[in-house]
């Protein structure tokens, strides 16, 4: 398990970090805990690699307003722990703690999470139920991208060559907001078979899904049932319709989609006993 | 000399003493293989297979040679001479198919070694591998054992186009007239999946050649340094004397290295080729592909009994998947399996049949249990299947059944002869821990409640002590040195290999009670075949049973000695030795263990025909097994909506007769449950149709961690063994065999009320899922 030659470089600064990233085989690096597997496997390859991980700039977490941004460098520990994110994006501390093991989110970064676009990876769940917002930037450019545009396909994400994930705003939970994460856990990589992130309010529900198909999705038909139904059962029963459902020797296809209904209904039901 | 007031030392045998080796484990102090460093040494790394079957067209290693900092390339051609690979089993009428150390025209199995680059570091020559062009012509492969021996199944071996490796049939009794008096047959195919036995540590393996001396050191991660020096020295021409194999710390085994692979001998090539030292260090991807795997059975089995739930007979057909190749001991493992099929009951009317099959596939061969595991399951489920039909309590039908305790030893059907046991003892223990009679209670509510509640038994015997010489492969005895120092401290030299059992603990706490000494007075030593006398090796649950046995004997060859320093010292005729000191009870007077070794040493004078020094070497053939068994009771509970299983309570009673150190027996039970779970719940070793192996990394291949693992509760019964002084019987291997059958029994229990009968492994919660959906179809 070694991987190619490639050169290393650690810039002190953002701007030095995408100067270098607009090199041709340049790819950043973060916690290292999806890259350096793929690397190791040989499934991936860069000639470059300029560690953002290191970068200050890049790590923190703030509240502004009714938004919270929290830097792409931020480890999951760190969200995990922020008693911050826990007191008004709840949603965001339940999901984090599930990621693999302690020593995986000591490292993992929310960027990294992002930008690697895992089916099966639990972050995009909550990033859909939020609508999160991804600040992206490059060499003279910078935008801002929604989750539902963001994830394009399994692996795959809107970042284009040279730019990086600098931030995710995602909302401040207003009072009387319930959330849940509930995640059907795959035995050997502990990754998520499924994993239905949700947030409910008696305004509004969102609800994020990972695991089931090639990439996240929010399950808009199944909000609309549950909006005008308030019936978990009804509302999950429509959860994975008109998915393309991956499988494998974990879970089947038809086995996946059932899971991802009994999921959202214990999510449905869990964020509406939260609600308070 | 002292005149004595003797204060009697505490006795270390069956107290429950943390490990000498632990400490060196914890604090990082331990020597793996990949620790050792050398000046000059090379890095090795092997091109492998990508196809489960392919011919090899051509393999152009130009561009891997011009790599800078390659020192060598080898292929198959290069290696033609070293080998093969050695299979130390031998069977009727067996197919052994030469396994080169590098294939040279042909793959048979995905991780095939075709070529191995040496260079300066590792980083180079996994580069350079991927510069190596090998030309395939892809086969079709065929990795299911039952397509295998069927019609039109592509060859695995073109010169056996029935993909059989052997027919190897045993029958004890009188089987046909048992089941024509039958009152009741079950059948059920039950299968054992394929496991990969997945040691926290890989296999390595460091060479150097001593080009002036002519003389190749060793060093691997093996269960068995002496064994494969002898191979080892075969395969390369090498003469064994010049060869040394040393073991430096094992990072777990469980039969995996019990065995001798081609990278061992290669390595001895290539440092004979180079004259440099040279280290190869197997990836976590190629310990999944290419170390042995473990089980791999499909079984066919018949139990015919009477309505009253006495069983009458058993008929077996067995399908092995061996892999492509016969590893050490590989034919040889469906075997043990026969020779159990009885279990712990009373049935001598037995017949089975084995069809050994090659796949294209990495070889089966022993894993934690070896046969065993696939027997218990199979005699477990089938017990449990025949209580459904007889609507009988699975309790009641075992103790109805169990050989009695005034018939041992016992000869069974299968030819063996079962040293002692008290069969209900444990069952009864591990039901009372449990409180069976109001868990059923319990469980008629939640079954009226809809709740889908299981109880499950197991009671399983198991062979074990490896073994008697004249049925082990290559000697079943084991060798023991023991030497006090001058200064009375003492060192033990085993002929075991301890990768995890303790040994280093128990064999000092036996030899310090014996001597009279404390453990810290006690080292010991083994793995390495220029320090140590030669010996088998630690695999089997024999290490005590076996190797502890031998430390005991040549202990008392030692005590004669030091009793003949000691009436030399004391002037006397009659002296005894006990507590670490000679007694004249005459006079009252004393010497100390301490004195005599060093009398015995400066030998200013030696007793009549005594030798100085105080060494004594021994080697002990066991007479027979030893047969270790136990009770498992296991509370599951199933999920309606997931078919998720979670596993209430887990009560193990273990009976591997008088236990040394119970803190060892505990994690070696534990250990062994763990595993079983493992089998039973979440690992399998999947390949596709084309021979690629699916679950190639920890990715995929579920192996249970810690947070999986229900509280374990141990208890045990003690009945010695007769078998050796210590009484002891094994335990190395008994929490996996006691396990799967208990788990899958219990969770068929939970859905027998839906009319589910039986359950392959593992049970995923997909299978127990689509089970529930079928019964409400
Ligand atoms: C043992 C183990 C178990 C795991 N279990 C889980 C789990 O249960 N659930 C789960 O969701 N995840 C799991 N993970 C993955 C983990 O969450 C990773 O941390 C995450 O996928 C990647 O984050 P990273 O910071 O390590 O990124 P890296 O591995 O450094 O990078 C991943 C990819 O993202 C790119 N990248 C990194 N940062 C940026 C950025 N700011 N902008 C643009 N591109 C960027 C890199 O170039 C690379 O392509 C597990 C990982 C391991 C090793």
């Amino acid at each position: 398990m070694i991987s190619q030659q490639f050169e290393y470089s650690a810039p002190a600064t953002l701007q030095e970090a995408l100067d270098l990233l607009a090199n041709e085989g340049a790819k950043p690096l973060a916690g290292g805990m999806s890259l350096i597997p793929m690397m190791k496997l040989r499934l991936a390859a860069p000639e470059q690699l300029i560690d953002i991980g290191r970068l200050r700039e890049l790590n923190y977490i703030r509240r502004e307003g009714e938004q919270m941004h929290i830097g792409a460098g931020t480890t999951h520990w760190d969200v995990e722990s922020s008693p911050i994110v826990r007191a008004h994006c709840p949603l965001l501390s339940e999901t984090v703690s599930n990621i693999g093991d302690i020593q995986v989110r000591n490292r993992g970064t929310i960027g990294g999470s992002a930008a690697h676009a895992d089916p099966s990876a639990d972050y995009p769940a909550a990033f859909c139920a939020l609508e999160a917002q991804f600040k992206l930037v490059k060499k003279g450019g910078e935008r801002v991208v929604g989750a539902s545009d963001f994830f394009v396909d399994m692996l795959t994400t809107a970042l284009e060559s040279g730019e990086i994930i600098a931030e995710v705003i995602v909302p401040v939970e207003q009072r009387g907001t319930g959330v849940s994460y509930q995640k059907c856990v795959q035995p050997a990589s502990g990754f998520a078979i499924v994993g239905v992130a949700v947030r409910v309010s008696s305004e509004f529900v969102r609800i994020g899904v990972t695991g089931l198909g090639a990439k996240a999705y929010r399950a808009t038909n199944a909000e609309e049932i549950y909006t005008s139904t308030h019936d978990a059962a009804k509302a999950a029963a429509v959860v994975a319709d008109g998915a393309d459902s991956n499988s494998d020797i974990h879970a089947s296809a038809s086995y996946r989609k059932h899971l991802a209904r009994i999921y959202t209904q214990r999510a449905l039901k869990e964020a509406a006993s939260r609600m308070g | 000399m002292a005149t004595t007031t003797i204060t009697k030392t505490e006795k270390l045998v069956g107290k429950a003493m943390r490990r000498q080796e632990d400490p060196r484990l914890i604090t990082g102090s331990a020597t793996y293989v990949d620790d050792i460093q050398m000046p000059g040494m090379l890095h090795a790394c092997i091109l492998r297979s990508p196809h489960g079957a392919a011919n090899i067209k051509s393999v152009d290693i130009a561009a891997a040679l011009a790599h800078p900092g390659v020192a060598a390339v080898y292929v198959g051609k290069d290696t033609e001479k070293v080998g093969p690979v050695p299979c130390g089993a031998s069977l009727p009428g067996l197919r052994v198919p030469h396994h080169y150390v590098l294939a040279i025209d042909r793959v048979y199995f995905i991780g095939h070694p075709v070529a191995v680059v040496v260079a300066t570091d590792k980083y180079i020559a996994r580069d350079a591998v991927d510069l190596i062009e090998v030309e395939y012509e892809t086969l079709q492969a065929v990795t299911d054992p039952e397509k295998a021996i069927g019609p039109g199944a592509p060859p695995v071996h073109p010169e056996w186009p029935d993909n059989v490796a052997f027919n190897y049939h045993q029958e004890g009794g009188d089987v046909d007239t048992a089941f024509a008096q039958a009152e009741v047959v079950v059948k059920q195919r039950i299968t054992s999946q394929r496991l990969i036995p997945s040691s926290m540590e890989t296999r390595g393996v460091v060479a150097d050649y001593n080009t002036g001396d002519k003389a190749l050191t060793i060093w691997s991660s093996t269960q068995i340094p002496h064994l494969m020096r002898t191979l080892v020295a075969q395969m390369l021409g090498a003469p064994e004397h010049k060869v040394r194999v040393v073991t430096p710390e094992v990072g777990g085994g469980f039969g995996s290295k019990l065995n001798v692979y081609a990278e061992e001998a290669l390595m001895g090539f290539v440092a004979m080729k180079l004259g440099q030292p040279v280290k190869w260090i197997e990836s976590r991807r190629e310990n999944c592909m290419c170390t042995i795997h473990g089980r791999g059975h499909v079984d066919y089995f018949e139990v015919a009994a009477k309505k009253d739930g006495t069983i009458l007979g058993i008929k077996l057909k067995l399908i092995q998947d061996l892999g492509a190749y016969h590893q050490l001991l590989t034919p040889a493992i469906p075997t043990l399996s026969v020779l159990m099929m009885p279990g712990l009951y009373r049935c001598q009317n037995v017949r089975a049949d084995i069809v050994g099959a090659f796949t294209n596939a990495v070889p089966t061969d022993a894993y934690r249990g070896a046969g065993r595991p696939e027997a218990t399951h199979g005699i477990e489920r089938m017990v449990d299947i025949l209580a459904a039909e007889l609507k009988m309590d699975p309790a009641e039908i075992r103790l109805k059944n169990f050989i009695h305790n005034d018939e041992f030893p016992y000869a069974t059907g299968t030819g063996l002869s079962y040293d002692s046991g008290n069969y209900a003892a444990p069952l009864h223990k591990a039901m009372d821990l449990i409180d069976y009679h109001n868990l059923r209670e319990e469980q008629r509510q939640a079954r009226s409640q809809g709740r889908l509640m299981g109880i499950g038994l197991s009671t399983y015997g198991e062979i074990c002590a490896f073994g008697p010489s004249p049925a082990t492969p290559a000697g079943g005895w084991e060798s023991a040195t023991v030497k006090i120092e001058p200064s009375g401290m003492v060192t033990v030299m085993t002929g075991s290999s301890p990768h995890g059992q303790g040994e280093e603990t128990t064999f000092a706490q036996i030899t310090a009670d014996e001597l009279g000494v404390g453990i810290d007075d006690v080292i010991v030593l083994h793995g390495d075949t220029a320090i140590v006398q030669y010996g088998i090796g630690t695999f089997g649950s024999r290490g005590t049973a076996v190797g502890g046995t031998a430390v005991y004997f040549a202990l008392q060859e030692l005590k004669k000695k030091i009793k003949k320093y000691g009436a030399m010292l004391l002037e006397s005729e009659e002296v005894s030795f006990s507590d670490g000191v000679c007694v004249d009870h005459k006079t009252g007077k004393s010497v100390t263990l301490a004195e005599i070794a060093g009398a015995s040493h400066r030998a200013m004078k030696l007793p009549p025909g005594t030798q100085p020094g105080m060494v004594e070497t021994y080697f002990w053939e066991p007479p027979n097994f030893a047969f270790p068994f136990g009770a498992h009771a296991v509370v599951t509970e199933v999920n309606r909506e997931t078919g998720d299983i979670e596993i209430k309570r887990y009560v193990a009673v273990d009976d591997c007769g008088n236990i040394i150190n119970p803190l060892i027996v505990a994690g070696q039970v534990h250990g062994g449950v763990v595993q079983g779970l493992g089998q039973a719940l979440w690992e399998q070793a999947v390949y596709d149709d084309n021979g690629q192996l699916i679950t190639g990394e920890f990715m995929d291949y579920a192996i249970p961690r810690a947070s999986m693992i229900p509280w374990i509760e141990t208890e045990h019964t003690v009945t010695p063994s007769p078998v050796n002084p210590l009484g002891v019987k094994g335990v190395g291997e008994a929490g996996t065999i006691g396990c799967s059958p208990a788990v899958v029994n219990s969770v068929v229990d939970a859905l027998s009320t839906l009319g589910v009968r039986h359950i392959d492994m593992p049970m995923t919660p997909e299978k127990i899922w689509n089970l529930m959906e079928g019964a409400r179809a």
